[in-house]
């Protein structure tokens, strides 16, 4: 009775002949969309893009709306986490809306990230864009709020429209955030 | 001709296994090795044969950080932590190993997948 004898996955094995590589499994891809902009929000994208990347799988990043805050210069480093109608946070909503309710919690979630080694969003971006994931921003909600390539972080790759998603999004898995 | 083979316990699945320096090592599903120490040399070769990774110097100091590093903190080091404490940057990472350094890098070194995803 012998044991069961594996052979590596289909999606990291590409088949050989003699040691030399003949086929390649077709390569997996993921598109993500980011409309929110709340610092525990920002973060279900970003490393869902880190991990697809880390499997080899290749990742495109479509921001809009609120989501834009992610990749806007101005705002990336100062995301904030709302207490105040959020029922995750496990307070009440009239203790939630006290000031400096909001700056505690966002400090503190970004004290727990940290000492997990996760970096900050800035950071994230940078790790993804180098990684080889492509970051766009959406038209339709860059022209609302009046946003320019420049008000971006450089690893964004540029402003399209939602069809032009659809295009880079070809057989890719759409996750909507 | 025979019966295929049962289990000996009920419910327990037998773990895949490879042959390695003439002794039978476990895997898991995937192909990694689930124990750090049965790793040698020539699991690396092989298994970067297998996977189309041409094995240079820099892919031997990945490979030896990443061992190290597991001794340090008891998993396989994430992309992140290649590039903060191992001096990788992330575009070398993943030039050196295009499908995917989280997983490709801890199985080459014969560890677990990493458990985080940074």
């Amino acid at each position: 009775m012998d044991p069961v004898v594996t052979t590596p996955s289909p999606q990291a094995a590409p088949k050989t002949f003699n040691g030399e590589v003949v086929e390649r499994p077709p390569r997996r891809k993921v598109a993500l969309i980011c409309s929110k902009g709340s610092l525990d929000m920002a973060y279900p994208g970003l490393i869902l893009a880190n991990a697809a990347r880390m499997s080899g799988i290749d990742a495109v990043i479509f921001f809009t709306f609120w989501g834009l805050d992610i990749i806007t210069e101005k705002k990336m480093d100062n995301l904030g986490l709302s207490t105040v109608g959020n029922p995750s946070m496990g307070m009440p909503t009239i203790l939630g809306s006290l000031p400096g309710m909001q700056t505690m919690a966002t400090s503190m979630m970004k004290k727990n990230m940290a000492k997990l080694d996760i970096p900050p969003v800035r950071e994230m971006i940078e790790t993804l864009a180098d990684s080889g994931a492509e970051l766009y921003a959406c038209k339709m909600a860059a022209d609302m709020m009046k946003l320019e390539k420049k008000d971006f972080a450089p690893q964004v790759r540029d402003i399209i429209t939602a069809m032009d998603f659809f295009d880079k999004s070809k057989g890719a898995s759409i996750i909507f955030i | 001709m025979e019966p295929p083979p049962q289990t000996t316990d009920a419910g327990v699945r037998r773990m895949p296994y490879i042959e390695l320096a003439g002794k039978r090592v476990e895997t898991d599903q995937e192909g990694f090795l689930l124990n750090a120490d049965d790793w040698n040399v020539e699991f690396a070769q092989s298994t970067a044969k297998e996977l189309g990774v041409p094995l240079s110097q820099r892919h031997w100091e990945v490979i030896n950080f990443c061992r190290t590093d597991f001794k340090a903190s008891g998993q396989a080091p994430g992309p992140r932590r290649l590039t903060k404490y191992g001096g990788f940057p992330t575009k070398e990472l993943y030039e050196l190993f295009p499908g995917g350094p989280g997983k490709l890098a801890a199985k080459l070194s014969g560890l677990r997948k990493p458990g985080i995803c940074v």
